[in-house]
């Protein structure tokens, strides 16, 4: 039997979320005084889960690297949310959420925590609405909405470009409201480097000061993780240059399962790789897939600028393959059909690895119904485009901006060119449930976890699950997990459980320090990040991967005998915040090669080459590995794997279809 | 797309820690691709340092997509650097010209003190949110999304206020180190909706009075924040702030 016991409650789907809150125990106002809750990480997950416990009455301390809680790389979500709140009649509902999440992730997530994301999804609306978050508004106003890819209703809420910044700006302020009366005690530029288990319980963690260079021991009755994604692995990616795994790697090193490692988000539309001195990459929405089409030249090596090739020409690859969707096809599918593309010798621009995405019939389209809007009777074509490019302006203006900044295109005038990146990662360290790891006391919420998007996470989802943890979720499960702890009393930091951890951390410090090799950080980061894109990204192969694992242990080593940390530990030291964090990568890297080398099958973001249709479509396995793959620390052996089946008792899986 | 590589001459603030004496170093950087990003510049010469053996600048930067606030530096003269609209994480090296002197301070104002090299201290900007820059809702407990209409023009007004990123480039700028942007962004976003009604004229007269002990200047009209605001956050903000002050005063209990 697996050790995994997923603690899925018992009863009919649509109950099991209401049943459960109706049983568990709860943690009564006054012992919520004398109970302590650690949070590490303060973007939407991290700061919702710290603003709600410390409302409730608990005492939180809340961790962030950054400056302020307010930088959190929630902030740079610009999209939207979904929720099923039906508010544009279009046959919307929890069921649809529910299903179409589930279809998404291309039957690898566990339908009891994907139904409860949907149930919930509609109090996160109604709570940010009114923590003042200026959601878009229709004239009438009432929110507005707009689509996203893998659906077929509109039920994506959104701030224009902005989206993730608003809610995040939203749940800061409820933490720094929280912080105001001293329910939480803030600690930013701190970043935890251990989690500290006494007697079986995660009891606190080992934080590093990163002003002083100082470590710190901070105790609690219970620990949550809200650190985000390790897309960062890649070394180029959309993540924030500061996004890491060291929090979540850590727990796993202690004895927390990393569950589907080798789930990663391939986006399809970001700002292509212009040189090699590249430090990361910009997405462009999925919400520019609404309005914009993505094509090709039909001709391969086409020179010829985009507006100078014809319409008769051009090879609207997604529409033409998946007619139903078309553009809006869910983001695994886009990305591999971009790379198809440009592997077959049609991509564009000098790297000839890009694609056009193109906003002409769109500026022209709204131009027209602008201008019967206005009354203008034939509009010439002049004003038709400036009718357009106004209403495409106040849609997306500001992803048209930072396109023209970083590109010094005007995409107003010629198409985007965009190639797919490392967003976001479906994996993360293995969750009950109650979002509880298989440590007692060791919560995990937001991209940390593994829990929601299965294989592929549709767009909009990642604001709505960060937010629905912190909000909806823990606030209920933690107390449940807390209920024994009422009589437990403050946890002593002088626990030799806290010296041990303390001490593994300084060791690994002056490891670090002592090393005075020749090669930068950033080196072995991007030797990483290209062993990882070329064998373990977009495509895989048994072959590649095998390569991939032998490539990466002996960059591992060299890193051991040849990284250079200047400075010292007791100061300010960036060098240093990355050596660790890119330790802990080369380590990450490797387990995600083993996971997608045990997974024989095709599925939603994890590409293996040997399982495919003839169309080149994914080929699912379901009789073999509907099951999540969670790995045990190997302790410098080879990972163990425990898989937790998925049970699939209200939707069928089928072959994933958007033709 | 030019492919020709420039020649760059630095002059960068080089400052051990908070206590410690800063002075200007001179830094010489070749084969810089017009292509790259401000800060890829600045990664770059931090490669060439630490392969050498020396100390690399330290700088805050985190999301390098312009929203997440945390890139600070001061450019020529100019908070960000010379384009408007832009974060430094979101200039670009095809701005400059081979053969230019380019000088890089961080953000001086006592409210931010130095940390190292070009990294400063911004803590008091959410010592001021916490002094009341939120609506006091508990989770659990709103109304129904669309139960409160409002009207399209507020909520964009209210938008237009909420995009301030926090990065403090309006305190730098201004001479007399104000953060008057910087919170009337934050006042008016509230003032605006129905939501913030209810707190109206305790949360202006808090933030202000926190803004205060912070230590920043007052403000006196030279605009020079809403020039260098990377979000063209206007400076009616400022004047909505000082109305709300004074009605605050005037109604106050």
């Amino acid at each position: 039997m697996s050790v995994l016991n997923s603690k899925i409650p018992a009863g009919p789907l649509a109950d099991k979320w209401k049943n459960h809150k109706n049983s568990i125990r709860l943690v009564n106002p006054a012992n919520k005084r004398s109970i302590d809750v650690i949070v590490v990480g303060t973007g939407l997950a991290g700061a919702s889960a710290a603003a709600s416990l410390a409302e409730m009455g608990y005492k939180v301390k809340a961790f962030c690297f950054q400056d302020s809680p307010r930088r959190a790389h929630s902030i740079a979500a610009q999209g939207g949310i979904n929720a099923a709140k039906n508010y544009r009649n279009d046959g919307d509902s929890v069921h649809r959420l529910f299903y179409d999440t589930i279809k998404g992730g291309d039957y690898r997530s566990r339908e009891a925590n994907v139904h409860r994301l949907a149930e919930v999804s509609v109090n996160i609306i109604d709570q940010c609405v009114a923590q003042g978050v200026p959601f878009a508004r229709e004239y009438g106003g009432l929110l507005d909405n707009r689509s996203f890819g893998g659906v077929q209703v509109s039920r994506t809420f959104y701030a224009k470009g902005q989206t993730g910044q608003q809610l995040l700006l939203g749940a800061y302020s409820a933490l720094s409201r929280q912080v105001s009366v001293g329910q939480v005690k803030m600690y930013h530029r701190h970043e935890m480097l251990d989690v500290v288990m006494v007697e079986g319980k995660a009891r606190g963690i080992i934080a590093r000061n990163l002003v002083t260079g100082e470590l710190e021991r901070h105790s609690a009755h219970a620990v949550l993780l809200c650190t985000g994604g390790y897309g960062n692995v890649f070394f180029l990616s959309t993540n924030a240059m500061g996004s890491n795994v060291t929090a979540t790697w850590k727990a796993h090193r202690k004895g927390a399962f990393f569950a589907n490692p080798s789930f990663t988000q391939i986006h399809p539309t970001c700002i292509p790789v212009s040189g090699d001195y590249q430090s990361k990459l910009t997405l462009m929405s999925e919400s520019l897939r609404n309005d914009g089409r993505i094509w090709v030249p039909k001709k391969q090596n086409d020179e010829r600028r985009p507006v100078d090739i014809p319409e008769d020409e051009r090879d609207y690859y997604l529409e033409r393959r998946y007619p139903a969707f078309g553009n809006l096809v869910p983001r695994d599918v886009a990305s591999r059909a971009a790379k198809e593309r440009c592997d077959a010798g049609y991509g564009v621009g000098q790297s000839k690895m890009a694609v056009y995405l193109d906003y002409a019939s769109a500026i022209q389209r709204y131009g027209t119904l602008e201008a019967n809007k206005l009354g203008e009777i034939q509009p010439s074509a002049q004003r038709i485009t400036e009718l357009g490019t106004q209403v495409v302006a106040s849609k997306y203006g500001n992803l048209f901006e930072m396109y023209a900044k970083i590109t010094g295109d005007n995409p107003y005038e010629t198409p985007m060119r965009i190639y797919p990146a490392v967003h976001y990662t479906m994996g993360g360290l293995w969750v009950d449930y109650n979002l509880m790891s298989n440590l007692p006391g060791l919560f995990v919420l937001g991209e940390a976890n593994f829990s929601d998007h299965g294989a592929n996470r549709l767009g909009a989802s990642a604001l709505m699950q960060g937010l629905a943890d912190g909000y909806f979720v823990v606030p209920y499960t933690l107390g449940d997990y807390l209920a024994d702890d009422i009589r437990t009393g403050s946890i002593s930091t002088q626990d030799p459980a806290f010296d041990e951890a303390e001490r593994s951390v300084q060791d690994q410090i002056n490891r670090l320090m002592s090393i005075g090799g020749s090669k930068s950080v950033d080196y072995f980061h991007k030797a990483l990040g290209k062993i990882m894109w070329d064998k373990c990204g977009m495509a895989r192969s048994e072959e590649g991967l095998k390569q991939a694992i032998s490539e990466i242990q002996a960059l591992r080593e060299e890193f051991y005998a040849q990284v250079r940390v200047p400075g010292s530990a007791n100061e300010m030291n960036p060098e240093l915040e990355k050596a660790i964090r890119v330790a802990d990568f080369l380590e990450l890297g490797e387990l995600m090669c083993y996971d997608a080398l045990n997974r024989n099958e095709s599925c939603g973001g994890h590409f293996r080459e040997e399982y495919q249709t003839e169309d080149g479509e994914a080929l699912r396995d379901d009789e073999n590995f509907a099951y999540v793959a969670a790995w045990e620390y190997g302790q410098g052996k080879a990972p163990i794997l425990h898989k937790e089946d998925l049970n699939f008792e209200n939707v069928k899986p089928s072959t994933r279809s958007y033709k | 797309m030019s492919s020709k590589t420039m020649r760059l001459n630095l002059k960068i603030w080089r400052q051990k820690g908070p206590k410690a004496n800063g002075k200007m170093v001179d830094y010489t950087l070749n084969e810089v691709n017009p292509e790259m990003s401000f800060l890829e510049m600045m990664d770059v010469l931090n490669q060439q340092l630490v392969e050498r053996g020396d100390e690399p600048v330290a700088f805050d930067h985190d999301c390098r997509e312009g929203i997440c606030g945390m890139c600070s530096m001061f450019i020529n003269g100019r908070a960000h650097g010379p384009m408007t609209g832009t974060t430094t994480c979101q200039l670009h090296m095809r701005h400059f010209n081979d053969g230019d002197t380019i000088v890089i301070e961080p953000w001086r104002a006592s409210a931010f003190p130095v940390i190292k090299d070009l990294m400063v201290d911004r803590s008091a900007f959410d010592r001021i949110i916490q002094a009341g820059g939120y609506i006091s809702v508990n989770t659990g407990s709103a109304p129904d999304a669309n139960a409160l209409p409002i009207p399209k023009e507020n909520a964009d007004m209210a938008f237009d206020a909420a995009t301030c990123i926090g990065c403090g480039a309006c305190v730098a700028t201004c001479k007399n180190a104000s953060a008057m942007l910087f919170v009337g962004a934050k006042v008016s976003q509230l003032s605006l909706l129905p939501q913030g009604q209810p707190e109206r004229e305790e949360r202006a007269i808090r933030m202000v009075e926190q803004m205060d002990k912070e230590g920043f200047g007052n403000c006196t009209n030279t605009g020079a924040c809403e020039v260098e605001c990377p979000k063209g956050i206007s400076i009616e903000n400022i004047a909505r702030m000082n109305r709300e002050y004074l009605r605050a005063k005037l109604v106050q209990k």
